[in-house]
């Protein structure tokens, strides 16, 4: 990953905020000290960085937000608004970056331990600090090392071996910027033991007029033949930015399933890396942008086979209004050692206007000569032959659209496996449709 | 039911129709033949309302109303019905999820209430059976990896569906080989009776043994230059279209 350094002033002034927020006396002090100097290193993209063409986050950070403002605690009366009605799950709720145990109810604590990741670094220090900070670069990306000096909470799950978790775990992120800018930076560590299995959700919301901006990041480690689903749903109002980075270190045999939606907000960019560290090795990612107004969606992803034999699919797909602008790339990298992989890819896009705008990548890079590898990315408006063709049986146009839509975006939706989520996104996503987006 | 005057269009800059005129009323067959790119398709398309088609001048009244007027849904919501000659495949839509929602939205339109779902599968069965299509078949996204022969019939099972005022048949007979031509026509047969038309577009005479028409019209460049009975298509079956256009070019 290429990322141009700049010597603007705003990433020394974070920096300089980062040191001074810094509390010496904390057992993850030198991991934050570090990723302060990283971050000053890194430097915030500029404005031509490579990784960053399409996504000035920088110049919003600029001109959006003042860094030395602090963030006001949330109010967010009514949680129940954002939460997926008949989900049975253990929740956690953070408002404006910080745990709501009141809003939040843990169930099974002896099977396997869930906490917020304040509480487990106090009461499980090794075992975090053993993974916290050892997969997401901090010399690769300027966010990620932000997050790694200055997270306040989040996640922790830690899921011993052979133990297959029925229930899911669900994180509702809400920022409430009707008292003035928020900015979040949230940190989730999951470790998966052998044989185990866990679902883990992620929903973002947010209320208030200001601006606000969240810079999140997620380690996950999955042991031998363990299995991981992983769910981020983006459900913002419009004055939401964030950067999300997601990176998953897989072993042996392990499965992961990835499902990244993306249904609103101003900007939002998902770094989305695997780490195929193993054999026999199954990775699924699916995403779903649906844009509109001025808002862009920006999906970075990074599979990188490592070993033999393994296999990874990627589908995204996009639904494109107003001037909004979806940014699709996806690299794969292929190790020489790594034969026998199987590697697929695939970003579709539907533009509904003439002003939509969408930047597809795939970016294969292949050192093995015995893999099967393929690609495709395709944009196009929808078939005006088959909406004549539903209108020609008495549907109106808007449903014929909705329905032609619907069938499009299906290909993910139809991949979720839990049966309230499914729904509610099913819901979710028809009602949009419908609405003429 | 359907009376046309002097109707034409144009697609980009191109002028296909020329002044048709052409009135049918209820309980009747008419087919149009004519050669290929006379227009025929042209006209079925621009009475079901496709957009590309710009009606540059005439008028067409359905049942007193200016269908010309009307969106492409609510022509079909007003009884006309286009049975394709390509049949669009959509992934991801079923047969049976499409037509659940044309059946309840015409009922809309009509002022009905919407089916349930056990009386919508009622109607279902029973015009499965009318048009003998297979119900796995409908289960399928529309049309997606049909047969030709799959794709006219599931035209035919929609139209038994909506049960239009009147069924425009664009070219159906193209590419069905004999027992295909047969089940389809059967079905249009079955559907047939005083209150509704059809309008038969083909460039063969072979349908009309099958779908017998009353009235037959020839098209050429872009009008009507000839109408007769049912022993007309079989003069053109035997003599081809050239004579007809000698016909026209002394006229």
């Amino acid at each position: 990953m290429s990322v141009t350094v700049t010597d603007n002033n705003t990433t020394s002034e974070l920096a300089a905020l980062l040191d001074k927020q810094r509390v010496a006396t904390a057992s993850d002090a030198a991991l934050r000290k570090d990723a302060t100097d990283a971050f000053r290193a890194v430097g915030l993209p500029a404005a031509k960085a490579e990784e960053y063409r399409f996504t000035p986050v920088t110049r919003i950070l600029e001109k959006q937000f003042t860094l030395s403002q602090p963030t006001p605690a949330g109010q967010v009366s009514r949680v129940k608004d954002f939460t997926i009605a008949g989900l049975e799950a253990d929740t956690l709720v953070f408002i404006n970056g910080v745990f709501s145990p009141a809003d939040s109810s843990i169930q099974d604590t002896t099977a396997l331990t869930i906490l917020p990741l304040q509480e487990a670094l106090a009461t499980h220090t090794a075992l975090v600090l053993k993974h916290l900070g050892q997969y997401a670069d901090t010399a690769a990306d300027a966010f990620t090392a932000w997050n790694t000096a200055a997270w306040t909470n989040g996640l922790f799950v830690h899921v011993p071996d052979n133990k297959v978790v029925e229930r899911p775990i669900i994180l509702y992120h809400l920022h409430d910027a009707s008292e003035g800018q928020v900015i979040t930076a949230t940190r989730n560590l999951i470790v998966v033991g052998k044989n185990a299995e866990v679902t883990i959700l992620e929903k973002y919301d947010s209320t208030g007029a200001s601006p606000s901006f969240s810079n999140q990041v997620t380690e996950a480690v999955v042991a031998e033949n363990a299995g991981l689903n992983l769910y981020s749903i983006q459900h913002d109002a419009g004055q939401r930015y964030q950067v999300g980075t997601i990176r998953i270190q897989q072993a042996n045999y392990s499965r992961v399933n990835t499902f990244t939606f993306t249904l609103n907000g101003k900007l939002v960019r998902n770094n989305l890396q695997l780490v195929l560290d193993g054999e026999g090795i199954e990775s699924h990612m699916y995403g779903l942008y649906l844009l509109t107004g001025d808002t862009l969606a920006d999906n970075h992803t990074v599979v990188d086979h490592r070993k033999p034999n393994s296999f990874s699919n990627e589908l995204y797909k996009g639904v494109m209004d107003g001037t909004s602008r979806g940014v699709f790339n996806g690299k794969i990298y292929v190790r020489p050692q790594a034969q026998k992989t199987n590697a697929f890819q695939a970003n579709r896009n539907i533009l509904l206007s003439p002003t939509a705008i969408v930047n597809t990548k795939p970016q294969l890079e292949i050192w093995a000569d015995d893999v099967k590898c393929s690609h495709g990315c395709t944009s196009g408006q929808l078939d005006e032959e088959a909406v004549f063709y539903l209108r020609s049986r008495g549907i109106d146009k808007l449903s014929a659209q909705a329905m032609m839509l619907y069938a499009f975006t299906g290909e993910v939706l139809t991949n979720v496996k839990n049966p309230v989520v499914k729904e509610y996104l099913d819901n979710l996503i028809s009602q949009r449709l419908h609405k003429n987006f | 039911m359907l009376t046309i005057k002097n109707l034409q269009a144009k697609i980009g800059e191109k002028q296909i129709l020329n002044g048709i005129n052409l009135e049918v009323k209820p309980g009747e067959v008419h087919a149009i033949m004519g050669p290929n790119g006379s227009g025929k398709s042209t006209l079925a398309s621009v009475l079901a309302g496709r957009e590309e088609y710009e009606v540059t001048g005439g008028e067409v009244s359905f049942e007193g109303k200016d269908l010309l007027e009307m969106a492409p849904e609510d022509r079909a919501r007003e009884g006309v019905f286009l049975a394709f000659q390509y049949p669009v495949e959509i992934p991801g839509v079923s047969t049976i999820n499409f037509m659940k929602t044309a059946v309840n939205q015409i009922r809309g339109y009509r002022g009905q209430p919407t089916l349930d779902a056990v009386s919508f599968l009622g109607l279902m069965k029973e015009k499965m059976k009318l048009v003998e299509i297979d119900q796995a078949l409908l289960n399928r996204a529309l049309n997606e990896g049909f047969s030709g022969g799959e794709k006219k019939r599931n035209e035919i099972f929609q139209m038994a569906m909506l049960e239009p005022k009147l069924a425009i048949l664009d070219e159906t007979d193209s590419g069905l080989d004999i027992d295909a031509l047969k089940i389809v026509s059967n079905g249009v047969n079955k559907l047939r009776n005083k209150s509704n038309a059809v309008i038969v577009v083909t460039h063969y005479q072979r349908l009309l043994d099958y779908i017998v028409p009353d009235f037959v019209h020839v098209l050429y460049k872009g009008k009507i230059v000839k109408s007769g009975t049912k022993e007309l298509a079989l003069e053109l079956e035997a003599k081809g279209y050239d004579w007809i256009k000698e016909e026209v070019s002394v006229l």
